[in-house]
């Protein structure tokens, strides 16, 4: 299983990650998917309606305009993303929690190093599972 | 009575209310589920009164979000 991704639409999730710091971040990822290869080929940056540093909840009116956007395009939706401005790449306690969706793929954008970490999983029944990004050109 | 459900058009019977397309489109976790209906949003204490009419565009999403 793994998650391919173009630097423009990870360029993209960091400067939104950065543009709400100290806020964490969120959105949505759609693209396809063959088998286990998971193709990102849209990235949505949404607002965090929590305006919180710990906690984000995806607006659900962008929600809602970003799914009808994806079945204009003939996309799937493939899950979401959200930030960790001071923490590691890792869901927390919470983010197992409230994912409810086994099919999603949950990635995380840390922002407590220098550089940007981001890391993808699914999560079913409060265990965690990593899938490998590769960044392409 | 025709009505969009998720972007696709399906027929139901007249009166048919949210909470039953709910239960006959097989929704995932119910429970979590949020309700547009004609791009609003309906409280779940009111999807068993709420009768659908036709032309109405009904769509699905789950609530996302987590901590740090």
């Amino acid at each position: 299983m793994r998650i391919h991704l173009n630097y423009d639409d990870f360029n993209k999730i960091v400067d939104h990650a950065k543009s709400a710091l100290p806020e964490e971040a969120c959105g949505l990822i759609a693209g396809r998917a063959e088998a286990d290869e998971f193709y990102i080929e849209q990235v949505y940056p949404l607002t965090n309606i929590d305006h919180s540093s710990e906690h984000f909840s995806i607006d659900p009116r962008e929600q809602l305009a970003a799914v009808k956007d994806m079945r204009a395009k003939g996309i799937a939706p493939l899950g979401n993303f959200h930030s960790h401005p001071e923490t590691p790449a890792r869901p927390s306690d919470e983010d197992i929690r409230l994912a409810q969706d086994p099919k999603a793929l949950y990635l995380i954008l840390s922002l407590a190093l220098e550089e940007p970490c981001l890391r993808a999983f699914r999560i079913e029944g409060g265990k965690v599972r990593g899938i490998a990004i590769e960044l392409e050109f | 009575m025709t009505i969009i459900v998720a972007g696709d058009k399906k027929e139901y019977a007249e009166g048919t209310t949210l909470a039953a397309l709910i239960e006959k489109e097989n929704i995932d976790s119910p429970q979590y589920v949020t309700v547009s209906l004609n791009d609003d949003f309906v409280e779940s204490g009111a999807f068993a009164d709420t009768v659908l009419k036709d032309g109405d565009n009904i769509e699905f999403l789950y609530f996302m979000g987590g901590g740090a």
